[in-house]
């Protein structure tokens, strides 16, 4: 029998990098590096938007020159030189009648490579797609389909053109441009992102999907999305991040929208797998996000997060339970190796009666990586019977890497329950052990032990996702066995 | 002029007027009224401080050398002391040491005054050795700093087992419009020395004052030490209070902290483990109403492998108060097999009350138990129809289910008379007349 040696192991690993390191060459339509009033009206002349638009990113960009990057965070980086960054990167061969066949073949084949064929997705999984690389969209699948039953799914500029009504009256009212200073550089400079609208009382009959890659060199992706659900509809929504390998760090500055009227559930589930960097801690992309939704009357946002990627995140995915008798849930793994450094958790902002929020966060560090857990319950003085289950459990890999709780909790209503618990802990020697013992080898033993103390998350996730999530925690521990 | 205006320009004069030729006190003196005037008071900015503000408290026109002599007798104040069990005492009004009040000693170990520490020859080196060496060097403990002149200093010399409790008591007597007042402690407990010692900050009148007090509380091997901080001053009282304590190999400290009075008591505590197999633990007891408003802030860093420590903080929140409580756990990577616990609880009585709570761990080793727990609650109903349903009334009810919910700490008190007098103060507090001493 071939035995499975050490060597094989660090053979596969050397390989095994970063699974999406390769880098495609097809022509990109790139603006000068640098940002200034004349950029941002560039990319709105460029996407031919309207003037109100144009105004609003305008508005966006006088309000982030007089913001300040901030550094509360519990991450050290190199700050990015924002005047050495493109804001635009488009692949050149866009057509804007395009249909699937339309897309460049040199794509479609980059999309092979990573598992996510569109054809493949558009047979088989009856997910719907909106590819966006390098900030730009490349294709929506199932468009049709989906008009039957009344949903928009498309990319946000398409969306300002064919629905400004909808886009106008919801744009900017969840995160706000002042909101904060990447939410704030993103108003003004996004080049897409994706819209979706789901009417009244339709339950959207498949999984939509994004799949971010950042391709050009020495560019920022900064997307957009926007996603309402009219009163009684729901949604499950998969969002999924790469980026090749590149030594000089990218920037990914996102902003995630979501509404959900009165009844209504969204189900917003990501995979980020952007570039790590590499084991010296070379590289890879910042991940400074700012995600938030807002329920309306029983209305219900679930948010559910894999973090293996990125040299550095700040993410927060919040809830606004503005509505009573809404729930807010927040479910998430980070993983961090090498030097890798996460800050993220969540804000359940309770101001209606009845509220409920659940939070439950699990942290993996690795490596010489610091990994934390952020988060802010807050119970105004209006939510009674709000209620609240935090969780937080870090698991250490090796004495070099670091696990932080930043827990902050206010209450201002007699009748709210909160709880909230940590705990942090190692993979004990004896469950090590017992797998060893059954044959079990010890990177796979650590593989197994890691799924399941991730898996109240991982459940949460859907099936095609949830199984990538898995094969991702697998390949981000490796060679993280001390 | 402002405080802080008022505070830095009275320096040199302050300098002048206790006229000691310790250069080595002198300097850092100097080095931190330097710092307080870059830093200036805490805001609201500072993360540490994000919840408590002391805008309010800082508008008062504060005396900073109270003029007046001010004479108390023993029977106006005889109600602020434990009386019941025999003790050392160090007392001072409005700032200055009260010796009529007071029982010192020199007899193998040394229970007296800072002012003696800092300017007798015979307490150079331990002065030099342990005076402002851990305390933090942020502003408001550097204000203290540039001022320390008085307070208790306590030497527990090698294998010493004190007898009796220490009380610690500073009395303003309101002679002042508006007092500020900064003692200074430093307590130095010796290899295998054993101490008890009772601190207590108390107004006599209805006028404002601000205490903004430093300890440093150094634990040899093996050492011992109980504190007990009764903080149950008058409305207009404000305190600040930082503790500051290093740990030796083995040594035991336990810090207690009872929050009833005071319109404004900040506790920053900080425990810094120096050695292996330490035990260090953190109590707190916090039942507030009215607009009071209550902060506890504490720091355990776990420097070395095999040491524990135990955070236990209960509050009760009524009325339109405000509870803070801000708890880190450091453990450094060296910092292997430490076992750390903090646990946070409170109930909510009434809406216009509000809690703002972050318990926080910073982990660097992975061979660790580290866990903390937080909750925001009421009293369980079920639980209050069934002492009803037997006779007793609502409130009497209520006040025996809040006892309960803060018994554990309580149960730690390791002097018998001190428990009598905190249960009489929480009765007393829920308004209620029930000798909790069941």
């Amino acid at each position: 029998m071939n035995k499975y040696t050490e060597d094989d192991l660090r053979e596969e690993l050397k390989t095994k990098e970063y699974e999406y390191g390769f880098y495609t060459d097809i022509d990109s339509e790139t603006f000068p590096v640098g940002l200034d009033e004349s950029i941002v009206r560039a990319i709105s002349k460029k996407k031919e938007e309207p003037e109100w638009m144009t105004q609003w990113r305008l508005d966006a960009y006088k309000v982030w020159k007089a913001m300040e990057e901030p550094d509360w965070a519990n991450v050290k980086y190199q700050k990015p030189d924002f005047q050495a960054i493109a804001y635009y990167s488009a692949p050149a061969s866009i057509d804007p009648n395009k249909t699937l066949d339309d897309v460049d073949p040199d794509l479609l084949a980059m999309y092979k490579k990573l598992g996510i064929s569109v054809d493949e997705q558009k047979k088989m999984n009856n997910i719907a797609m909106d590819i966006v690389v390098d900030s730009v969209s490349v294709a929506t699948t199932f468009k049709d389909t989906l008009a039957e039953k009344g949903i928009i799914f498309m990319s946000i500029s398409e969306a300002i053109k064919e629905h400004p009504e909808l886009v106008k009256k919801y744009i900017g009212t969840v995160i706000p441009t002042t909101d904060n200073y990447y939410a704030a550089l993103n108003s003004a400079v996004f080049s897409d992102g994706s819209f979706c609208y789901i009417p009244k009382g339709v339950k959207c009959p498949m999984e939509l999907s994004t799949y971010f890659r950042i391709n050009q060199g020495g560019t920022g992706q900064f997307e957009r999305t926007l996603l309402i659900a009219d009163e009684g509809s729901y949604v499950s929504y998969l969002e999924g991040c790469t980026a090749p390998s590149r030594d000089e760090n990218q920037l990914h500055a996102a902003v995630v929208e979501l509404i959900a009227l009165d009844a209504a559930e969204i189900k917003y589930s990501t995979v980020q797998n952007w570039y790590p960097g590499n084991a010296e801690g070379k590289g890879g992309v910042y991940n400074f996000v700012t995600k938030r939704g807002i329920c309306e009357n029983d209305a219900k946002i679930s948010w559910t997060q894999v973090e293996t990627g990125s040299a550095v995140t700040w993410k927060y995915p919040s809830c606004v339970l503005k509505g009573d008798n809404s729930v807010g849930e927040f479910y998430s793994i980070a993983v961090t190796n090498n030097y890798q450094q996460a800050d993220t958790g969540t804000k359940m902002i309770h101001l209606g009666k009845n509220t409920k929020s659940t939070i439950i966060s699990k942290g993996i560090s690795a490596g010489k990586s610091q990994n934390s857990y952020r988060g802010l319950v807050q119970i105004s003085s209006r939510a009674d019977n709000a209620r609240n289950f935090s969780q937080c459990d870090s698991l250490l890999m090796g004495n070099e890497c670091g696990a932080h709780t930043f827990p902050y909790i206010e209450a201002k209503n007699k009748s709210a329950q909160i709880e909230h618990e940590a705990t942090t802990s190692k993979i004990g020697e004896d469950q090590i052990f017992y797998c060893n013992q059954r044959g079990i080898d010890t990177e796979k033993a650590i593989a197994l032990i890691v799924n399941g103390f991730s898996k109240e998350v991982l459940n949460k996730l859907p099936m095609e996702f949830a199984v990538e999530a898995q094969k991702l925690l697998e390949i981000s521990l490796e060679g993280s066995v001390g | 002029m402002e405080l802080k205006e008022k505070l830095v320009s009275s320096f040199i004069a302050f300098e002048n007027q206790i006229s000691l030729d310790n250069t080595f006190v002198h300097n850092m003196r100097t080095e931190a009224i330097k710092r307080f005037e870059n830093k200036g008071f805490p805001v609201k900015k500072d993360e540490a401080w994000k919840y408590t503000s002391l805008g309010k408290v800082l508008k008062h026109d504060f005396s900073v050398f109270p003029k007046i002599e001010s004479t108390i007798e023993y029977k106006d104040v005889q109600p602020y002391f434990i009386n019941d069990i025999d003790s050392y005492k160090i007392v001072f009004v409005d700032g200055k040491y009260a010796s009529h009040l007071s029982e010192t000693t020199h007899d193998g170990i040394d229970i007296c005054l800072m002012s003696a520490a800092l300017t007798k020859p015979k307490f150079r080196l331990v002065i030099e050795n342990y005076f402002n060496k851990i305390a933090e060097k942020d502003s408001i403990t550097s204000l203290n700093t540039a001022f320390s002149i008085e307070g208790a200093y306590i030497h527990i010399t090698k294998n010493k087992l004190v007898e009796k409790p220490i009380q610690i008591i500073h009395f303003s007597t309101g002679n002042e419009a508006a007092l500020l007042l900064q003692p200074r402690n430093l307590i130095v407990v010796d290899e295998n020395a054993h101490v008890q010692i009772i601190e207590r900050h108390q107004s006599l009148t209805d006028n404002p004052t601000l205490t903004n007090c430093v300890t440093e509380i150094f634990a040899d091997k093996r050492g011992i030490v109980d504190y007990y901080k009764v903080q149950n001053d008058k409305e207009n009282a404000s305190l600040i209070d930082s503790t500051f304590i290093d740990q030796k190999r083995d040594s035991h400290v336990s810090v207690h902290t009872f929050s009833f009075g005071g319109k404004l008591t900040r506790n920053n505590l900080n425990f810094y483990q120096n050695g292996e197999y330490i035990d260090s633990t953190l109590n707190g007891v916090t039942i507030i109403g009215n607009k009071q408003h209550v902060d506890h802030n504490t720091l355990v860093h776990h420097i070395e492998p095999n040491c524990e420590s135990h955070q236990d903080y209960k509050g009760i929140f009524s009325d339109s108060s405000i509870g803070v409580f801000n708890g880190k756990v450091l453990v450094n990577k060296e910092a292997q097999k430490t076992n750390a616990f903090q646990s946070n609880n409170n109930l909510l009585v009434n809406d216009k009350a509000s809690i703002n709570t972050k318990p926080q761990l910073e982990i660097f080793a992975d061979d660790v138990k580290c866990s903390h727990g937080c909750t925001i609650g009421q009293l369980d109903e079920n639980a209050l129809f069934y002492l009803r349903a037997r006779g007793i009334p609502e409130k009497e009810a209520t006040a025996l289910l809040m006892y309960a919910f803060a018994n554990n700490v309580l149960e730690s008190v390791k002097i018998p008379q001190l428990k009598n007098r905190i249960n009489k103060l929480i009765a007393h507090k829920l308004g209620v007349n029930i000798g909790f001493d069941l």
